[in-house]
């Protein structure tokens, strides 16, 4: 005798409040393809829900310090080694313990910020159609297509030697290279030949020409700003674009503005925790902090379980804003004085907190351990006792 | 302990700034002379030795207070100043106080208006947002500090200049003028109560003029004891040292005073006065000298001792030394159980328990404390009930001693086998650092452990010593026991997996026994079984004729918990394409049914350390931790003694391959050479393709050492080929008892590609790495390519290549523990405060919660089956497998 699909999810019904969401689920998908009775369905849920019970922390348990000590103890045996190949092998990408401080620092920009962009179903598949995306993301300066930018002195010009190659492979004119340089007003933009473009500025000023030869190379001619180069990859059955360089908010401007077609925007990703934070929001970051920090710690095939890692990111997460794990985040917007002075930069702690006349109420582990108390955690966090009375009983 | 020492005493703790009165209030001694002792050693009266300020000296008596050395806490006096100074430590808040303030009426300046908003505001915050009013602090700060006009009395405000450490200056139209201290202090002064609160600084308990020090605290002796060298000399603790100049220079100031001495004069002694006071508050203030010791070394004052990893927080407040400890040497011991630890006697003698007497145990007692304390099982001190402490190593007649012990009476009798101890190696990076272990009083002066500890305290035996602590109270043994004992954390809360478990020789042991070629006789399995302290009966033989003969696996089988079902892959699998599960040729798929060992070897992925879903896991999760303490102990004896009558050596004959193997790697690696010329050359002639996003030099690089790698794999598959099965080294490799395939073509075939910073060798010399190869040369062998196999040894080239190569691994090391160590105390000190709370949420020290439910479902990663709440297949087929037995 069978059970059915709606009679297993009736008994599991019941323990809907009382069981993760994952292991109903899979009970439901597991259940389904047997052949049991009713009896032996209750009875599984039942004997789930127990091993599930038994399975919870109890209360006191110090996660805090368990987290921090299975992050923190592999840290021994991660490589030092900066770059490594992460899937794509045109791009090099930090891993190993510098990334995992630079996450748990909560850095403004990562040493090597990178996008992951999806396409959409359109453009996914077709390696022609990912890579006229990519052309569109990619920033293209004039130094990218030019052979030369030089400065010459005597009609006081910088004179632009394009490279026929490379306006070709990126599809853009001499024209278009001209039109650019125009619109920026730098002086007179005039073509000679082909390939050259000279710009008469105004001014004769060496160091003027020197600068304005700068931005002359540095204007940007098409692409997103910060994202210097684009690589596709094939991944599984799609193409997806990976960048040197992160801007998810020009990425989603340009998408918006429809300059940007074929991106499916609920899948871009970036490794810059500050720059998700700031356009997708603080939950956004939350997931990122997991996600990279995952990453790192599986690529050195170190096994840790995500809950501790969720529980950091929590903790950097928890008031709105990113908060780096250590001076000048967590440990220094602690309560308590002691805990603060204790960690670093005593003085300017201690000092602080008299004049402002603070009061540490000693509900830390820091504080306790300083004044000889137990602390809160475990077994010390229990505050009941019983009084006997001679003889045994109770008061 | 009792209850009362164990309870919360202390409930907060205030800070605040000593006001002048306070100081004087608390002091019990003005100090006038600036010396410490007179020609005949004694204090001198005022001076900074003052008898009254405290005692140090033992046998003397306090002359405030009347209590010894122990008890007398030690006194403050004070110094009355001439003329006021900045504290250091304030001069920026002083510098922002004078900036927000009027000089003319002291308020903040802001517009009744601003003022009274602010205030709404700090209530407000006060009551619901106590965290922002730093904010609202910095807030008003900055918006005064930008006005130029007081807007209740209408002055212009100068601008104010801060000079560091301690100069105001105010600049005037007709030029800067200074701000002596006494001005600062009169401005201060001014400023009221309520516009103090508005800038965060509670006037309770820091008055703004309070910064500017009239009076000095003197610290008690206790603070500064002096030590007398070994040659009579008394040498003065640093604070002394600086207290002395101040004292020095602060009379001499007043007398000049007093004298009418010129302006110019006084501002110099008064500027004298002020370095000596911010150095003895902090010597490291930057734009000042420090101030040295008679010996050029920089004296450590107050600030010098707080800070730091050697300061008083770090070092005596956040850590403290304790009783009741011994560290030695440690070495491995198979014998013993895993929650055991060999104690030499030397150590069991010296640590004790404090035992309660009572009915029940006072004629072991007496014993004890008749065998006293040079004897092994025996006791060091008794304790009466009314606190005497009778120490048993001087009287002659112990046995006195026991007869009148009584109920109530302490006896502090030695630790013997049984007792719960701590156990701790450093680093300790994770709880399963200390853990609890069994004494074991054993002979000879190191600590014994069992093997499968080794893994959770990263320890091995080349010369590491371990530390162990005795708990001393009822409480402290009993959490000791039931949470920290080794058994109880086997299942590693990193991954939710067994951290502990077989290693090295144990596994080795395991394949070399359960390899379906191994066949036992009566004897042997007898002789295993002995060793494992199995009672019970033998099962049938295997094989009855012509002789009976067991297997390995029958052996091994008796000691899984009756129930156990498992299967997987094992370390040894090849990983053919197709596996044939049961019918692996190679043995390598473990089958476990009810218990027994059908089919596959036992290697690193069934019992090894560190594997999570692994047979050992499952007996661990499954059927508890006094069955996984079983199997380790006792199974894994038959590993041992296996390997023990069987023999497992390596040499170098182990390593031997046939000519013909020879020439074939000779073709591999002289073929690569070919295919990096062509590569080289192709380079040069400018027919290489870059990869996209790469240089040219990068292509070549890249695919240089592509080839060598390939290279190097296909030398080593060609040696591994001709190994045995009974190769000891490949036993190794393949079971994962040590060293890896990799490590083993490098023995026998080639040693590869050396690497700095990922990179082929290129530095040394101009365009070359040494001088014997031509510059510009980017082949192989240029380049740190060893074709060498270490069996045949290096060439001298090669051998420098890879000594490199280690020394960047050495380097790598050195900094990485460094940098580790320090992201790890930033994550403990952050994460320290957070636990879970009795309703289920995750909350920090304030109360603050931090999630909802622990890690989104409240499950216990040490708890979990590798990370999964709960196993669901293992769950169903418990179910089903009972009802179908039924």
């Amino acid at each position: 005798m069978t059970l059915g699909l709606k009679a297993i999810r009736k008994h599991l019904s019941k323990y809907k409040d009382k069981l993760p969401k994952n292991v109903l689920d899979e009970l439901e998908e597991k259940l389904s393809k047997l052949d049991i009775s009713e009896k032996e369905c209750k009875r599984i849920i039942e004997e789930i829900h127990r091993a599930y019970s038994r399975a919870l922390v109890e209360p006191g348990e110090a996660v805090g310090t368990v987290a921090a000590q299975s992050i923190g103890e592999p840290g021994t045996q991660m490589t030092l080694r900066t770059f490594h190949y992460a899937g794509v092998r045109e791009l090099n990408v930090t891993l190993g313990l510098p990334r995992l401080i630079e996450i748990v620092d909560a850095r403004r920009s990562p040493s090597t910020p990178m996008m992951t962009i999806y396409l959409d179903e359109d453009h996914r598949y077709d390696k022609e159609k990912a890579r006229e995306v990519a052309k569109k993301i990619e920033t293209i300066t004039v130094e990218n297509v030019s052979r030369s930018v030089e400065v010459d002195f005597l009609t006081s010009s910088i004179v632009v030697v394009l490279d026929e190659k490379v306006l070709r492979d990126k599809d853009i004119s001499p024209e278009n290279v001209a039109k650019a340089l125009e619109k920026q007003k730098f002086g007179d933009v005039q073509l000679e030949g082909d390939m050259v473009i000279r710009i008469t500025a105004q001014t004769s000023d060496v160091n003027a020409l020197q600068k304005l030869r700068e931005k002359v190379m540095s204007l940007k001619l098409r692409g997103i700003k910060g994202i210097n180069r684009v690589v596709i990859q094939r991944e599984r059955d799609e193409y997806v674009l990976y960048t040197d360089g992160s801007n998810l908010k020009g990425v989603f401007d340009a998408v918006e503005r429809g300059e940007l077609k074929g991106v499916d925007v609920s899948r871009v990703m970036s490794n810059n925790i500050h720059e998700i934070a700031e356009v997708l929001g603080i939950e956004a970051a939350r997931a990122a902090i997991i996600q990279e920090a995952m990453k790192v710690l599986e690529e050195q095939g170190l096994d840790v379980d995500t809950r501790h890692v969720m529980l950091v990111a929590d903790l950097m997460t928890c008031t709105g804003r990113v908060r780096q794990i250590g001076r000048h985040g967590v440990s220094g917007e602690k309560e308590s004085v002691l805990a603060r002075a204790a960690f670093e930069v005593t003085v300017k702690h201690l000092l602080e907190a008299s004049a402002r006349g603070e009061e540490d109420p000693l509900q830390g582990v820091t504080e306790n351990v300083i004044v000889g108390q137990p602390i809160p955690l475990g077994t010390g966090l229990v505050e009941l006792f019983v009084t006997a009375a001679p003889g045994g009983k109770r008061k | 302990m009792s209850f009362a020492e164990l309870a919360k005493t202390i409930k907060s703790i205030k800070f605040g700034v000593l006001s002048p009165d306070e100081i004087r209030k608390m002091s019990v001694a003005v100090i006038t002379t600036a010396d410490t002792y007179d020609e005949d050693g004694m204090p001198i009266p005022s001076g900074l030795m003052d008898p009254r300020l405290g005692t140090i000296e033992p046998g003397q008596r306090c002359k405030t207070c009347g209590n010894r050395v122990g008890q007398c806490p030690g006194h403050f006096g004070h110094i009355e100043l001439a003329r006021p100074v900045i504290h250091v430590g304030f001069a920026k808040l002083i510098y922002t106080l004078l900036r927000a303030t009027c000089w003319n009426c002291g308020r903040l300046l802001l517009t009744d208006q601003e003022f009274e908003r602010y205030k709404r505001l700090l209530k407000v915050y006060a009551e619901r947002w106590p965290h922002l009013i730093r904010k609202l602090n910095e807030d008003v700060l900055k918006k005064a500090m930008k006005v130029a006009e007081c807007p209740r009395c209408g002055q212009p405000q100068y601008k104010i200049r801060f000079e560091k450490p301690t100069s105001y200056y105010e600049e005037r139209e007709e030029g800067d003028y200074r701000l002596s201290p006494i001005e600062v202090r009169a401005r201060l002064e001014r400023i009221p109560d309520d516009d103090l609160r508005l800038i965060g600084i509670n006037p309770e308990a820091a008055r703004p003029e309070w910064l500017v020090l009239t009076v000095l605290p003197v610290p008690p002796i206790s603070v500064r004891p002096s030590i007398t060298l070994e040659s009579g000399v008394r040498s003065e603790d640093d604070l002394t040292h600086k207290l002395v100049d101040i004292i020095r220079i602060n009379e001499r100031l007043r007398e000049n005073i007093e004298a009418g001495a010129p302006q110019l004069i006084i501002e110099d002694l008064w500027e004298l006065l002020q370095y000596h006071v911010t150095t003895y508050f902090d010597n490291e203030t930057s734009g000042i000298p420090p101030a040295r010791h008679r010996s050029g070394r920089p004296l450590r004052t107050l600030a010098q001792r707080l800070k730091g990893k050697e300061g008083r927080f770090r070092s005596n407040l956040s850590g403290k030394r304790v009783d009741f400890s011994a560290r030695t040497v440690i070495s491995p011991d198979p014998n013993i159980s895993m929650n055991e630890v060999g104690v030499p006697i030397e150590v069991a003698k010296i640590l004790t328990v404090p035992e309660r007497v009572n009915k029940f145990n006072i004629q072991e007692l007496r014993e004890l404390v008749i065998r006293g304390p040079f004897e092994h099982p025996g006791a060091n001190y008794v304790i009466r009930p009314d606190g005497r402490r009778i120490d048993l190593r001087f009287p002659k007649d112990r046995t006195a001693i026991a007869e009148s012990l009584d109920v109530g009476y302490i006896v502090e009798r030695h630790i013997r086998d049984g007792d719960v101890v701590l156990f701790n190696r450093q680093p300790s990076l994770h709880r399963m650092s200390i853990m609890a272990h069994r004494v074991k009083v054993l002979p000879y002066k190191t600590f014994r452990l069992n093997l499968c500890v080794c893994p959770p305290y990263n320890a091995d035996f080349d010369g590491d010593e371990m530390n162990l602590h005795v708990p001393q109270s009822e409480e402290a043994r009993a959490e000791a026991q039931v949470l920290m004992l080794v058994q109880e954390q086997i299942l590693s809360p990193r991954y939710g997996g067994p951290i502990m478990g077989a290693i090295q020789d144990y596994i080795s042991g395991a394949f070399m026994l359960t390899y379906k070629s191994t066949l036992l006789t009566r004897e042997e399995v007898a002789h295993l079984l002995a060793a494992a302290n199995y009672k019970g009966e033998i099962p049938k033989p295997a094989i009855v004729k012509p002789m009976e003969l067991w297997t390995g696996k029958q052996i091994v089988s008796l000691f899984f918990p009756r129930g156990l079902n498992y299967s997987l892959k094992a370390s040894f699998c090849l990983k053919c394409s197709e596996c044939m599960k049961e019918d692996c040729p190679h043995d390598s798929y473990v089958v476990i049914r009810q218990g027994k060992l059908l089919a596959g070897v036992l290697d690193k992925k069934s019992i090894g350390a560190g594997q999570p879903e692994s047979v050992l896991h499952r007996i661990i999760k499954d059927h508890g931790t006094d069955a996984g303490r079983y199997f380790i102990d006792y199974a894994f004896k038959l590993f041992l003694t296996h390997i023990d009558g069987r023999g497992f050596t390596i040499g170098l004959d182990e390593l031997e391959i046939p000519e013909e193997a020879k020439v074939r790697i000779k073709e591999i690696l002289k073929e690569a050479e070919r295919k990096v010329r062509e590569l080289i050359e192709s380079y040069h002639r400018g027919e290489l393709e870059a990869l996209p996003g790469r240089t040219l030099e990068e292509t070549l690089e890249m695919q240089i050492m592509q080839v060598l790698a390939e290279a190097r794999d296909r030398a080593g598959d060609v040696a591994t080929q001709y190994l045995g099965i009974k190769n000891s080294a490949l036993i190794m490799a393949r079971t994962g008892a040590r060293g890896n395939v990799l490590n083993l073509a490098q023995m026998m075939a080639c040693v590869g590609q050396q690497s700095i910073r990922g990179e082929r060798i290129v530095r040394g010399y101009i365009n070359r790495t040494l001088p014997h190869f031509k510059p510009g040369d980017l082949g192989a062998g240029a380049r740190g390519f060893v074709y060498s196999c270490y069996r045949d040894g290096l060439s001298p080239i090669e051998f420098f290549f890879h000594a490199m190569g280690g020394r960047e691994g050495l380097v790598d090391t050195a900094v990485r523990t460094s940098q580790s160590g320090y992201m790890q105390r930033r994550l403990i000190n952050a994460l320290l405060d957070v636990r879970v709370e009795y309703d289920g949420t995750v909350r920090t020290a304030g109360g603050f919660i931090i999630q909802f439910k622990y890690g989104e479902d409240g499950v216990d990663p040490a708890k979990s089956d590798h990370g999964k709440a709960v196993n669901v297949d293992k769950i169903i087929e418990k179910v089903l497998g009972e009802v179908i037995e039924k």
